[in-house]
């Protein structure tokens, strides 16, 4: 139940037993005292109910003479007494309330509760986000801007505090706890129906853990997608069936070996899994030859790995010498100009500055681009508060960690046939890559497009599937403007997925069947003009027929009769 | 033994003790019940009930519950008791010293069911 009414009770208690103790001393002391009249004669003491008025409005300080008869000197003694011990009697109870109302545990109680109530009051489906670091802020504000309700925990004050400054459209409930515990994402809405995911993307890995077997063990209806950065914890995660593991590091190191294998797709899926409507960078392609690697730590050895893949020469500098077969290893933190000649600066192609220090990695590559400024430079960078320095050096392709779990969260979510699709793309050749891009630039321009997923069925495009029971429909149907039926769509079909089979690219000709689930990239109005055609009949009957429908009963019936009379 | 739980069993029970002395007599006769003994339970039941605040367990709650009980009769009493005094025109007759003693009984009966709890709580406590 409400525990913060507990707290306050079982604090008051003292205060309180003061309280009336000191009343009933003050009344009983007055209805003893006899009073005093004008002559000087004795008179009886006060009645029970005149004295508990005389303390009440005395015990206020409230100061009320309204008694009629003079005190004798005996009442008056009395009184100064009573004055005295009912101000301390209050104050020790004004004093108790108000250090609990500054006490911690008091305030967690009752942000706890509120941020219960908050949750359990929600509306519209939300994600559940544990942690609210780099990449829970850059997610947070993606999710905003998709408007998708979402519920945040984390384990710090100042940060929980920065979600009720940051100006997001929705009300965002945020608790500070620690996600790990249990019954803080029961709290959060992990049992909620319209909870839609859980994303555990604090910085620690084994709170992560605990968050992905929460999951699985008490809600085992939503997908739970986790952040990692150790393979053993990832491992870990696979064994009890986890949805998504994302390894920033290796996430990179894949990109990059994709981008030196085949740039068009590297450049296709960086597309694909940027936040929707920003700017689009061009991308510099990296070239083969002769690589160096500095820092050979968990970000280090992916990308060595990744690019030993793709057949490329390597040179690899770190602080602790390490034998990596078939590769110069040097020791060394790769800042000074003697270390990064002996790893043959000079004859390489590109250096990736990969230490988790990013003064070093900065220090690494602008070293190497005085030795050698024809190099790729690849820089990671940890830090959101170095962002200023990074940008001034405009490094070739920069690695944050933050940002690509943020994407991969977002394409995850938001699209499920998305990383399906993405998949597919790293199979496909550079001028397979290349005609798609070409492509989605025409219909989105130089924005990030949006992509999403269409499902045929009655729930969410009712209106196609009343049709696709009674007619065939093409792909081409679902792409039309639904103001003006010549006009095509800015969208792109990428994928189509049905029982049993997928079809990638599918030509606008295709068939499309009931129950078929297509993934879609264009303009974010081409969105919400298809997401109409597919929920309004009318919307639907026009495109599909050519003919305007005012949708009401009689008219149609009218219509009806004179094609049959005619 | 524990000092908490003798306070709270001595208030318990002293509030019941207190109750019932003024509560009996003959139920119309002014003499047979005193006022400040209807004083002493009002305060000694108001103690009582703050006693058993903060108390998360359902044994707890049906103590608060029937402490609360018994305030309400007993103030409803001692308010009786000050109108009949002070307000009507008629003053303490025979029939207002009844209707406070019979509100005292009600509230006698609520602070029994308080003690049978303590009992009841302290004997499964022993085991």
């Amino acid at each position: 139940m409400t525990s913060t009414i507990f707290i306050v009770l079982r604090r008051m208690r003292a205060p309180l037993i003061v309280i009336v103790a000191i009343y009933a001393i003050s009344v009983l002391g007055l209805t003893l005292i006899p009073g005093i009249d004008a002559d000087g004669r004795p008179t009886p003491a006060l009645s029970f109910f005149d004295a508990f008025y005389f303390v009440s409005y005395t015990a206020t300080t409230i100061g009320f003479g309204e008694i009629p008869v003079a005190f004798s000197y005996g009442q008056r003694m009395w009184v100064v007494f009573c004055i005295y011990l009912t101000v301390v009697g209050w104050t020790y109870a004004i004093v108790t309330v108000l250090n609990l109302m500054r006490e911690e545990a008091f305030q967690q109680a009752r942000s706890m509760r509120s941020f219960a109530r908050r949750v359990r009051r929600m509306v519209d489906p939300f994600f559940l986000v544990a942690g609210y670091g780099e990449t829970g802020q850059l997610l947070c504000r993606a999710l905003d801007h998709l408007r998708i309700a979402f519920v945040v925990i984390d384990i710090e004050q100042e940060r929980v505090d920065e979600i009720e400054v940051q100006d997001f459209a929705r009300d965002v409930p945020a608790l500070k706890a620690d996600a790990a515990n249990p019954e803080v994402l029961l709290m959060a809405g992990l049992r909620h129906p319209r909870c839609l995911g859980v994303i555990a993307i604090t910085t620690n890995d084994s709170a992560n853990l605990a968050v992905a077997m929460a999951v699985r063990l008490l809600n085992d209806r939503i997908p739970v997608l986790c952040g990692v950065q150790s393979e053993e914890v990832a491992a870990n995660m696979a064994s009890f069936g986890t949805d998504y593991i994302i390894n920033p590091f290796e996430k990179f190191a894949e990109y990059l070996s994709l981008a030196v294998r085949s740039p068009g797709s590297y450049q296709l899926l960086e597309w694909l899994t940027g936040i929707p409507g920003s700017e689009l960078k061009p991308q510099a392609e990296p070239p083969k030859g002769l690589w160096v690697v500095a820092g050979f730590g968990r970000f280090g050895s992916a990308v060595v790995k990744e690019l030993d893949h793709c057949g490329m020469g390597l040179t690899i500098i770190d602080p602790e010498y390490q034998l990596v077969q078939s590769h110069l290893c040097l020791r060394g933190l790769g800042t000074d100009a003697v270390t990064l000649r002996e790893a043959g600066i000079e004859r390489a192609v590109g250096i990736v500055a990969a230490s988790d220090d990013d003064v070093n990695n900065l220090s690494i590559a602008v070293t190497a681009n005085e030795l050698n400024p024809d190099l790729f430079v690849v820089l990671r960078r940890n830090r959101e508060s170095n962002r200023i320095l990074f940008e001034a050096f405009h490094a070739d392709l920069e690695m944050v960690p933050a940002e690509i779990l943020a994407h991969e969260c977002l394409a995850v979510l938001t699209t499920p046939l998305l990383s399906r699709f993405l998949q597919m793309v790293k199979l496909q050749d550079d001028a397979w890559a290349d005609a798609l891009v070409e492509r989605l630039k025409q219909c989105a321009g130089t924005l990030v497009p949006a992509t999403w997923t269409v499902e045929l069925d009655a729930r969410a495009a009712p209106a196609i599937h009343w049709h696709l029971s009674r007619r065939e429909l093409s792909l081409a149907c679902l792409m039309r403007d639904p103001s003006n039926r010549e006009q095509r769509l800015d969208c792109h079909p990428l994928l189509l997925v049905r029982m049993g089979g997928e079809i990638l690219l599918p030509e606008p000709g295709t068939h499309i069947e009931s129950r078929d689930r297509i993934l879609f990239a264009g303009t974010p109005e081409a969105t919400s003009k298809q997401a109409l055609l597919l929920s309004n009949r009318n919307a639907a009957d026009y495109v599909l027929t050519g003919r305007e429908f005012s949708g009401a009963w009689i008219w149609e019936w009218i219509r009806r009769h004179r094609r049959q009379t005619e | 033994m524990n000092l908490e739980k003798v306070v709270f069993g001595f208030f318990i029970v002293l509030a019941a003790t207190l109750n019932f002395g003024f509560f009996i007599g003959d139920i119309a006769v002014p003499d047979h019940h005193n006022e400040y003994e209807l004083f002493a339970a009002v305060v000694v039941n108001l103690i009582a009930t703050v006693l058993k605040f903060g108390d998360r367990t359902q044994i707890g709650a049906v103590q608060l519950a029937t402490s609360l009980v018994a305030d309400l009769q007993l103030i409803a009493a001692a308010m009786v008791w000050g109108l009949a005094v002070h307000v009507w025109p008629e003053g303490y007759t025979t029939r207002h010293v009844a209707s406070v003693v019979s509100l005292s009984g009600g509230a006698v009966f609520a602070n029994v069911v308080s003690v049978i709890i303590l009992i009841v709580e302290t004997v499964m406590l022993r085991r």
